[in-house]
């Protein structure tokens, strides 16, 4: 996870285009000044870091679907529930299943495991739209390279 | 048609928190309503869980954009209402 670059998943463990679900790690660092105001002695992963986190997830899922064809932007945030403290240094599972492919938008329900526990859910939605430019969409082909997203099995144009 | 009107017509004021009477068929939703275009993606979602249909809002919007369509035909409810009497006719055709 590398905070400083809004790059909060690590690795994507698994993705099922059939099933439209994703499981994606995501560790939590150690050390990063966020930690130093959030909080002094009582450090804690925000809350709206770990609904980031769901979102990247999704996201990511969304990206597979279209044969990364199209680019999913965050719109709404629905029902998060943030059930327990993530603390430094904490390895998370973040899964994600498509609840719905609209027309320009898509929807999921994700959630964040903790040691098998779910500490954070909520229900998505995205505006998904063309990539803007080349130069963006070859940004995300080199972040989906270093988490290991499965390229060779989504669909291409 | 009524039976569609009167479930766009809940699924508005449920979402967006529009008194129900206020919803009338000739109701245009941005322009009467107010309903902005992230609060249409909830009423879209709901429409399209409803009836099993998945509105086509980018190619009207694309339409509406190219000069090809006014918003009226897609936004005034009782035209969206006979969109999605289409869609569906359409799907079980």
């Amino acid at each position: 996870m590398r905070l400083e670059y809004f790059q909060l998943i690590d690795r994507i463990a698994d993705l099922d285009l059939e099933r439209r679900t994703i499981r994606a790690e995501a560790r939590v660092p150690q050390a990063s000044t966020i930690f130093e105001g959030h909080f002094p002695g009582f450090p804690l992963m925000p809350g709206v870091l770990l609904v980031e986190i769901m979102a990247q997830a999704s996201g990511w899922l969304i990206i597979g679907l279209t044969g990364f064809s199209r680019m999913p932007f965050l719109a709404a945030i629905k029902d998060a529930k943030l059930r327990s403290f993530v603390t430094p240094g904490t390895s998370l599972t973040a899964a994600a299943t498509l609840i719905h492919d609209g027309s320009g938008f898509a929807r999921t329900q994700a959630e964040i495991l903790n040691d098998g526990k779910v500490a954070c859910n909520a229900e998505i939605t995205f505006r998904v739209v063309a990539f803007p430019n080349p130069e963006f969409r070859a940004f995300m082909e080199k972040a989906a390279a270093a988490i290991a997203f499965p390229m060779e099995a989504i669909p291409h144009e | 048609m009524s039976s569609t009107f009167d479930t766009v017509a809940n699924i508005i004021a449920e979402t967006c928190d529009i008194p129900r009477e206020t919803i009338k068929p000739e109701s245009h939703a941005t322009d009467d309503l107010g309903i902005d275009s992230l609060d249409f993606l909830d009423v879209a979602f709901a429409i399209d869980k409803a009836f099993g249909i998945k509105m086509p809002l980018e190619q009207w919007t694309q339409e509406v954009n190219e000069g090809k369509a006014t918003t009226e035909q897609y936004f005034v409810l009782s035209n969206l209402c006979a969109r999605i009497d289409e869609l569906v006719a359409a799907k079980t055709a």
